[in-house]
Formats: C-alpha cells, structure tokens, sequence
C-alpha cells in the first residue's frame, strides 16, 4: 500500500517525554522525580465503592454523557467551589480522563485554520490536539519574570482575526504556576473583547497553596465562552480510572456528547461509580493530600535555595520548575547526564514546549524520603557541575 | 501550626527540627517553642517507637482483656481503672461503651503469663465482675502503620 498513514498523524512530533521515558526504562535502579501523577493511592473508600459496584454487577453502558447522579455531584462541586451554576443533563459531559475531553473539545469547536492559542510550557497534548481537530496552534511562551502566567498584554500581542480559542492551562504542569483572581479578570476583558472561546484545563484546581483556586469561569461573561475540563486524577490520585468531565455551554456540550458518543460510547462505568462517592466523601482526603503536598513542595524550595539553584516559588500542581541556565547546557543535555551519572530521571522543561529551555520540571509527588535521596543527589550532581565549570 | 504539626510528629517522631521547620514553612525556633508548649499542656505525652516484635527473636504475648467492673460511689470507674493501669504489664486501659465496661491490654512474654495475671491480678479485683481475654493472632496494622505490606512504588517512571 502506498499512502498507507495519515500524512499529519505522521508529522505530529512524538512527546518528549516519550522520549526520556525510554531511556530511564533501561536503567534498572534509577530513582526518579519525573512522575506526573500522585503517589498516593486512591483512598480506600472510593475503591471501595468501586469493588462494591462490580459486586452489585453494574457491569453496563452508562447513558454516553455518563452517570446522572455523577453530572449532578459534580454541579453540586462546581457550585460549592466556584459559585456558577451548570445544567446537569445538558451541560456536563463525563469524558476518558481531562485528555479525551482536550481532545473533543477543541474538535468540536475547530475549523479548518482556526488558530488555537496555546500558552507554553503546558501539557503536552494540547498542541497534536488542536492540529488533528485542524486548527493552526499558535504558540504564546510565557515568561519566568511573569512566573509563567499568562498577562493580559501576551495574550491581546497572540490574538489575531483567526483566533478561535485559548487554553488556559493553570495551575499548571509543569511549571506549578497558577493565576491568581486578578490576572483572571485581565485576560477576561481581552477574551471579551475579542469574542474568542476558552478551554480552561484545571485538573490540579484542587492542588493550590496559596489562596483557594480561583477559575475563568467566575468572571464576567466567561462561562458561556468556556469549556471547563477537570477530574479526578490529580485531586482524588485516580489516574488509573481515566475519569474527567466537561462542562460548558450546552450548544458546545451537544456537539462534544456528539464525538464522546461515536469514540468511546461512555467513560468507564465502575470509574463513574468510585467518583461519586469520591465528590460525596472526599474532601479529607484532599485536604489530607494537599498538606503532604505543600510540606513537599517547602521542602524542595528551601533545598534549591540551599543549592543557590534559580527557582520562582510555584503554588501550584505538584511540580516545581527549577532554571539551569547556569550550566550552560540544554535541558536534555542536563537531564540526560543527571540520570547517567547520578541514576535520577528528571523532565526536560522543552518535553513542554520549547520554551522549556533552560528548566527542568521537577515533580513532588514522591514521599518526602524519596525527595530527599533524589534532591540529595541534585545537590551533588550541582556541585561537581559548578567545579568543572572553575 | 499545631494541627499539622501534631499530625506529622504523630507518625514521626524522630524528624528533624530543621527539616520540619522547613517543610511547615515556619521558623525552627517556633516549632521548638511550640512542641514545649504542647509537651508542657500535655498534649504531647510521650514519644515511642512502634516496634513489630514478630520481626525480631523476643518472644511476646499480647492480649485485649474485656473487663465488666462495679463502679464505685463517688469515684466511677477511676479508682478501679487506677488499679488496674498500675501493673506494668497492662499497656492501655480505656473505659468503653456497650457491653463491658474496660478494654485492657496487656502485654507478656508467654500465654501462661498473661492467663496468670488475668486469673491472679484482675478476676481477684474486688470490683471485677468478669472478664473475656482475647490473644491477639496478627497484627495487620497498627497506629495507622500497615505492618503487613512494605509501600512499593509501582508507577512508570516517567509521565506526562
């Protein structure tokens, strides 16, 4: 067969984690902080309520917008945390974890060579994402003097007549940067102002340790233009699941229920069950979690200044994105002599973009001994760098 | 602060001053000053080592002891829980709700030895009605720690 592939499959660029993850696969006893999921188990409640549903045989499809006591748990979320108000039978679309509904959502809205603003260093998949749905990406990189938000004055410089939709990716991964009440309401009055919609990617709202996670949709006129996508992955430590949700206008949502329906018929039933219980009972383990979380992400801040290694304080996620600049290496030539000489994976801050030069993303979702063999190491690993360079 | 504090020096007690400063975000001389605090209000009332005894060579029994007693005018259930805490080999008695009245354990190097103080020591006590002893088989937890499982990270690697 001669054309055997899709010519734009083919050009995607593979992950760049992909690529790491190979290499570190190889080596045995390699400790790693390059994890971008929690390290907790799923509290034993919620799996519980899973074992119970499987007992109980639910064992079927769900209606293809999922559960409706989960779409009704997760209004009744959204309305505790944030204050707005969703329709559960129209407006809320349980999705194969927050990718599928990345996935779905931007196809739902694209045109051909609608352009699809995409602030890096962010997850990697919005990017192939937005190109097999056929929009153009276009790239806004932010800015460590910013501490990686997104400002009002890059995002009006980024929009052009073609734009159709921002992600807004916080509290992000990977550089745990969040973006706080006011610079929400900044970007708010440019999106107003140019008409264009927002795919609000906040799987780690819960995962904020500052103030309480403040989203897009609270602002003024941006609810009916936002896709709001979240989780249970990060907040609830359920990746394993694949279990995430949509809400957002209905006339998006029918469209989004459209695609989900013809892809994957429903998320995964025994996942939907575990969740509700996860919305009803849950919030102790969350907060249980969080506070490990902070007491990490401390340690790690205090261990970078003791190393003098440049890193702005991030309040969200469980990642910090530490500079190396200093060493006058590329981030994989960093990561890549890090883990051969002192056997510890780290990500290369441009597996997120290229942007990501110069930046390592450094997870915390490890116990606090963990972090301290593998920071132990970084300290090592920093200090014969610096006495080379003598 | 106490909260945490309290939270993370329950399952260890052993961290490091600095280190818990660190990650409390707080100054070292202010968890010092508040660990005092908590010791000096007793709140804090000791600091053990939980030890899995299977693990070693040192043979130990150990037993919950249910124990139905007549309270005492005026006093309740103090003066006999006070007699009964005072043998060292007891290592916890709780006044309980429901059917008996104090959950003793006890702590011996043999069964012969626990059975001995129960027959000798608490039936004897003039308040003591009556008593079931139950040996512990297993511990699957304790304090909170699974003692059964080691936690191995299973995780790949590397993730986006």
């Amino acid at each position: 067969m001669r054309d055997m592939l899709s010519k734009q499959a083919v050009n995607l660029k593979p992950s760049g984690i992909r690529k790491f993850f190979d290499i570190v696969s190889e080596m045995e006893d390699a400790l790693s902080l390059g994890v971008g999921e929690p390290d907790f188990d799923t509290p034993w409640h919620i799996r519980d309520e899973g074992i119970y549903s499987l007992e109980k045989g639910r064992t079927f499809y769900t209606s293809n917008s999922g559960l409706k006591e989960l779409r009704e748990e997760i209004c009744n979320y959204i309305k505790r945390k944030q204050g707005v108000t969703y329709d559960p039978l129209h407006e809320v679309l349980i999705t194969v974890g927050g990718s599928e509904a990345i996935d779905i959502g931007l196809r739902a809205v694209i045109n051909p060579g609608d352009e699809v603003l995409i602030p890096q260093p962010s997850f990697v998949s919005y990017e192939p994402c937005a190109i097999m749905a056929g929009g153009v990406p276009v790239v806004i990189e932010l800015k460590a003097e910013n501490e990686f938000r997104l400002t009002a004055q890059e995002l009006e410089d980024a929009i052009t007549e073609k734009t159709k939709i921002l992600i807004l990716p916080f509290p992000n991964n990977p550089t745990g940067a969040i973006m706080e009440r006011k610079d929400l309401e900044e970007i708010a009055e440019v999106i107003r102002k140019h008409d264009i919609l927002v795919m609000s990617d906040e799987i780690y709202a819960e995962l904020t340790y500052k103030e309480k996670h403040v989203s897009i949709i609270e602002m003024e006129g941006m609810r009916e233009r936002t896709i709001l996508i979240n989780g249970f992955s990060k907040a609830y430590a359920m990746t394993g699941w694949r279990l995430g949700y949509a809400c957002g206008p209905r006339e998006i949502l029918e469209q989004m229920v459209k695609l989900h329906q013809f892809a994957i018929m429903c998320a995964p039933t025994t996942s939907q069950y575990a969740a509700v219980e996860a919305l009803r009972n849950g919030d102790a383990d969350v907060q249980e979690m969080r506070t490990a979380y902070n007491q990490r992400r401390r340690y790690l801040m205090h261990a970078f200044q003791e190393m003098g290694l440049e890193c702005f304080e991030p309040f969200g996620a469980f990642y910090v994105f530490p500079c190396i600049k200093e060493f006058g290496m590329t981030s994989e030539e960093f990561a890549e002599r890090f883990l051969n000489e002192e056997k510890v994976a780290v990500v290369p801050g441009t597996a997120f973009g290229d942007c990501g030069e110069g930046y390592l993303r450094i997870s915390y979702a490890y116990s606090l001994d963990s972090l301290k063999l593998a920071i132990g190491k970084l300290a090592d690993f920093v200090e014969r760098l610096r006495a080379e360079a003598r | 602060m106490r909260e945490e504090l309290l939270a993370i020096v329950e399952r260890n007690s052993r961290i490091d001053l600095k280190e818990l400063a660190v990650i409390l975000g707080v100054e070292e001389i202010d968890v010092v000053n508040e660990l005092e605090a908590m010791e000096n209000e007793g709140i804090i009332c000791g600091y053990h080592t939980m030890i899995d005894w299977e693990k070693t060579s040192i043979e130990k029994v150990s037993a919950l002891i249910e124990v139905r007693v007549t309270p005492q005018r005026g006093q309740g259930f103090d003066n006999i829980a006070e007699r009964i805490y005072k043998y060292p080999e007891v290592t916890s008695v709780y006044l309980i709700s429901g059917g008996y009245d104090l959950l003793v354990t006890l702590e011996g190097k043999s069964l012969k030895e626990i059975s001995g103080f129960v027959s000798d020591k608490l039936s004897t006590l003039d308040s003591v009605l009556s008593t079931a002893t139950h040996f512990i088989l297993k511990k699957y937890k304790d304090h909170g720690t699974i003692l059964a499982k080691k936690y191995e990270d299973t995780r790949e690697k590397v993730t986006p």
